[in-house]
């Protein structure tokens, strides 16, 4: 999906792509219908400027309103970056995305543990292993209420974790003050997926790292 | 008409901002200032004096639930 002042879609579509068979197009906001998909891709940028609150206007785009329905089907979504902060505007996953605690717009590369291996965005991941990815965000720092954490934890929700390069969610390698170093997290459904760092920008070998493209691999069929 | 609208932050979540605001008071010598808090203020002006449409604006879109409370102060021409 692109949105105004969405500026990942590129380097999404690209890293899609490298999965053999994937057939990847670009579906501009205004539109209303889908078409025949199997993955929707919220990509990374700064939607509407991030004007009001990141996401808060995208939520509202007329392709939204099919994404969600898709949603509710148990159509697979992915949103990256600005696309998570809009899955939890469109609230179709709980929670919020502040401003990173050092009010500091962060980018670097962070270590992720994978929680859930068995989500159709994750199937392709081994169980415990840690990705390496880059973050480049200002307002990543994952909030909810102590119920609705508790949920996610309980349910086992939460999809990737902050972590260092041994695998512990230590508060040093929690780089905006997430609640339990929450990266990413999966609706109850296990279909809407949303995380803050970019597997589009770790999908190319020329990168020197590919660990983002586990997760596009994961949607081959 | 005019309505307007303060956003803030619900109790009990972080504001670095706030924060940052509140060291830059007590470096200029305001020692007594004990804690920051930063919100939004927003002036709508809408066409018919229909108070419940700025309730719902605020529902929908002005204010995050999960995260802000909203006060609608003063409605007028």
């Amino acid at each position: 999906m692109v949105f105004p002042g969405s500026n990942c879609d590129r380097d999404t579509v690209l890293s899609a792509s490298f999965v053999p068979g994937a057939n990847v197009r670009r579906v501009w906001h205004k539109e209303t219908s889908l078409g025949d998909v199997n993955v929707v891709i919220l990509p990374g940028g700064f939607s509407y400027g991030d004007y009001l609150r990141c996401g808060a206007i995208a939520r509202f785009s007329p392709i939204m309103r099919a994404v969600a329905e898709f949603a509710s089907k148990g159509g697979i979504v992915i949103g990256i970056c600005n696309g998570f902060q809009i899955l939890v505007e469109s609230q179709l996953l709980p929670g919020a995305l502040l401003t990173n605690v050092s009010r500091k717009f962060i980018c670097k590369n962070v270590h992720l543990r994978v929680e859930r291996t068995d989500l159709p965005h994750t199937r392709g991941i081994q169980q415990g292993k840690i990705l390496k990815m880059p973050i480049a965000h200002g307002d990543g720092n994952y909030f909810a209420d102590p119920a609705t954490i508790d949920m996610l934890e309980k349910n086992k929700q939460v999809v990737v974790r902050y972590c260092d390069e041994n695998g512990d969610a230590t508060p040093a390698s929690n780089p905006n003050g997430s609640i339990n170093n929450i990266a990413g997290i999966c609706n109850e459904h296990g279909n809407v997926f949303g995380l803050m760092p970019h597997p589009d920008r770790c999908s190319d070998a020329v990168l020197g790292n590919t660990d983002g493209l586990e997760v596009f691999r994961s949607f081959a069929p | 008409m005019k309505t307007k609208i303060i956003v803030t932050l619900k109790n009990g979540i972080l504001d670095p901002q706030g924060k940052t605001v509140e060291h830059a008071l007590h470096s200029l010598g305001f020692k007594g200032v004990r804690g920051v808090r930063i919100g939004k203020y927003i002036e709508i002006d809408t066409d018919s004096s229909n108070g419940g449409e700025v309730e719902e604006m605020c529902k929908k879109l002005l204010a995050n639930p999960v995260t802000e409370n909203y006060e609608i102060r003063s409605e007028g021409e």
